[in-house]
């Protein structure tokens, strides 16, 4: 149990730092959705479920559909 | 020696959190508060889903805030955007016959699930603003799938937005008339406990929320992918 939390926790981090290092925005942005979505499977762990849905339903799929949708209409290479 | 600045204020800020949060014994109950609804929400207000009960039942008067502040933001982005012109026509493909197929097949199906979300909220995790989040990724799928082809029925998006609005306002408005005389105050039977009928006015409140959430989330990706 304790092995599985961790590595979540490792991975979301490693998500996060990647999402700043990536110079391809598009990349940039599933990244950032990794991190919702385990952030949804950390709240489910901790007994959470309402919490974990609403997470899961806006973070990880409408907040990244909206930032591909600027995307597209902005540039997608960063500098 | 910008990003060196950030990062160390970034370390400081992390450091203070963490702090302040070991002192904090996790799990053990402090607020006498949330024993009383902990103890007593089951059949105060006879839902089976205690979250529910508080966010509807015990704390209704700060989710019709949440609904005003939703509302206001699909007002906000409508009015920057209606004033914004494509800058060029992109060239889109015509979707393949697969994928256009796929996504026909599965927008029903989301749509039932989205709506089986916000109708279960008194009984199961979850609520009229997952079920509403869920239907609206319904409509991102068809958007991306079916580019081109369909569009949101503008007069069923805004229907099902305001009559969502005013159905929740009316019914809190009917509990201020009648009864002991509070806003959302709930008048209808409890019914029998975990059964689809029973809690009051909770399951009606929720479909409202699940309507107008899911309508207005539609709306903004309608807005953001047609801008034109």
């Amino acid at each position: 149990m304790i092995i599985i939390v961790t590595s979540l926790v490792i991975s979301m981090l490693a998500a996060a730092i990647a999402t700043y290092f990536f110079k391809d925005l598009l990349s940039a942005v599933i990244a950032s959705c990794m991190v919702s979505l385990t952030a949804a499977v950390l709240f489910f762990l901790l007994h959470a479920p309402d919490v974990a849905m609403a997470e899961a339903s806006i973070g990880a799929a409408l907040v990244t559909a909206v930032f591909v949708i600027a995307i597209r209409r902005t540039k997608r290479y960063e500098e | 020696m910008r990003k060196l600045i950030t990062v160390i204020l970034l370390v400081i800020i992390a450091l203070g959190i963490f702090i302040s949060l070991q002192n904090i014994p996790f799990g053990i109950s402090r607020a006498k508060l949330a024993d009383h609804y902990i103890k007593n929400g089951q059949e105060e207000t006879g839902a089976a889903n205690i979250v529910t009960s508080v966010v509807v039942s015990y704390r209704g008067f700060d989710t019709l805030g949440e609904v005003t502040v939703l509302f206001l933001a699909t007002i906000g982005l409508s009015a920057v955007l209606a004033t914004l012109k494509r800058k060029e026509e992109r060239k889109t493909e015509k979707a393949s016959l697969i994928l256009a197929t796929g996504c026909k097949f599965l927008f029903p199906l989301i749509l039932l699930y989205g709506a089986y979300i916000f109708i279960h909220g008194h009984l199961t995790p979850g609520g009229g603003f997952q079920g509403g989040a869920v239907i609206a990724s319904a409509f991102v799928l068809m958007y991306l799938g079916c580019h081109e082809e369909k569009r949101i029925h503008e007069a069923g998006s805004i229907l099902s937005e305001s009559v969502g609005g005013l159905v929740f306002l009316c019914i809190g408005l009917i509990g201020l008339a009648i009864g002991a005389g509070y806003f959302l105050y709930n008048f209808l039977p409890k019914g029998e406990f975990n059964t689809l009928l029973s809690a009051g006015i909770i399951p009606i409140i929720y479909i409202a929320i699940g309507f107008k959430v899911g309508a207005e989330l539609s709306k903004i990706i309608d807005l953001l992918m047609e801008e034109s």
